[in-house]
């Protein structure tokens, strides 16, 4: 077996195979232009387009979680204003209520002086008019009885006047 | 065993059929993987454009491990469409190698010289073609060869053609020697029933790490296409 094949340059002919370098650098430089344009450059623009839609893609994250940020700080915001309203609002009205209920006791407490005012003042009444009642009684049953125990006529007028001193007499010392 | 090559010759030139072929295979498969990949692309990715994306970001990787990806953006597409042929390229000649009346002609394109020289040499021109273009040719002819002390001057010199040849012949030379140990395991197992039994296991071996072979050597000419780049067009490093 020889391996004289083995050696550089072999194939028996003088010279370099020129037509196979350019044949090289034809099939090369062609198929470089060709896949640039078919294969490589829309490759590379959708990958361009990907890590800009990925980048926007970030960016409208970070934006939503930044607005999100503010509506949740803004929310609590209003939550803590409530509460302070609803505390304020509950404040006045347990003030309002003491204040009505002040107000209501002040209002019953005259209303009950009035009353008994009112009631002392018909009693008052009540007793003038009982008195003076009994005092006619009196007087017409002392008229009777002297009558009787006289059984004299004098004029009632003079009898009843006479009486009515005396009684008025007693009641000023009553 | 011992294959001729289908050479020709044109206007004092010579050229090899078989590189040819092979040159114009790969870059069609390529193209196809890439279009098909590609077509109806969707935001959230699904299947090929998965893969084709994370072929993307890899070749991404190596550039940014080199530049930033300011100066190193425009050299995306080299970087890819430079991984995708070189990787197909090595892995042709895997399956089956096919000759006709003694001729090769199926083969990978990488297993002959003159096709990484090219490429290579390609490399290392862009690279100084960009190194002018980024720093002017006062800037770049300072920066590439004399520092960092002028009397190393000559080393950078062979610097630059050591850099074309290892990154050529590197490919090359992996490539070629899968295929002809490939070649050999096939002959053993086309020579008897017993040797085609024997051959069976390192065959799918040797296939198995000429795939990962031709993968890694892919990556490696991306990964020194760029570090060479970055040399001539970074201002420090």
């Amino acid at each position: 077996m020889s391996f004289d094949y083995l050696v550089l340059g072999a194939s028996g002919q003088d010279g370099l195979n020129i037509w196979d370098s350019l044949a090289t650098l034809f099939f090369f430089i062609l198929l470089m232009a060709l896949l640039k344009k078919v294969a490589w450059g829309p490759l590379m623009g959708i990958m361009t387009q990907r890590e800009e839609l990925i980048a926007s893609e970030i960016a409208a994250a970070e934006n939503s979680r930044g607005e999100s940020e503010r509506l949740l700080e803004e929310q609590r915001d209003l939550l803590k204003e409530a509460r302070t309203v609803a505390l304020a609002i509950v404040e006045n009205a347990k003030k309002q209520g003491d204040a009505s209920r002040e107000e209501i006791i002040t209002i019953a407490r005259s209303e009950a002086i009035r009353l008994k005012e009112s009631a002392i003042r018909e009693i008052d009444t009540e007793k003038e008019r009982a008195i003076a009642a009994v005092r006619e009684e009196v007087v017409s049953l002392s008229v009777l009885a002297a009558s009787k125990v006289l059984e004299k006529e004098i004029s009632e007028e003079d009898n009843r006047a006479l009486i009515e001193a005396t009684i008025a007499k007693a009641g000023e010392v009553n | 065993m011992e294959h001729k090559n289908p050479t020709f010759e044109l206007f004092g030139m010579y050229g090899n059929w078989s590189n040819i072929l092979m040159l114009a295979v790969t870059t069609l498969i390529v193209f196809l993987i890439a279009f098909i990949a590609t077509r109806n692309l969707k935001m959230k990715p699904t299947g090929m454009q998965n893969f084709m994306e994370w072929i993307m970001d890899f070749v991404k990787g190596i550039i940014k491990s080199n530049f930033d990806w300011k100066t190193g953006g425009r050299f995306h597409v080299l970087g890819i469409t430079f991984l995708m042929f070189i990787a197909v390229a090595n892995v042709l000649g895997l399956p089956f190698s096919i000759s006709y009346d003694g001729v090769l002609w199926w083969k990978s394109p990488t297993a002959d010289p003159t096709i990484t020289m090219t490429l290579a040499v390609m490399v290392i021109m862009l690279s100084h073609y960009y190194g002018i273009k980024a720093k002017g040719m006062k800037g770049y002819a300072v920066d590439t060869y004399l520092k960092p002390m002028p009397f190393l001057f000559p080393l950078k010199i062979i610097e630059e053609f050591a850099n074309t040849l290892t990154l050529g012949l590197r490919l090359y030379g992996n490539i070629y020697a899968g295929e002809v140990l490939l070649g050999l395991i096939a002959g053993l197992a086309t020579s008897s029933a017993f040797g085609f039994v024997g051959a069976i296991i390192p065959a799918m071996a040797w296939q198995g790490f000429s795939l990962f072979i031709g993968g890694i050597q892919a990556f490696i000419f991306v990964m020194l296409t760029m570090v060479y780049m970055s040399h001539k067009v970074s201002t420090d490093h």
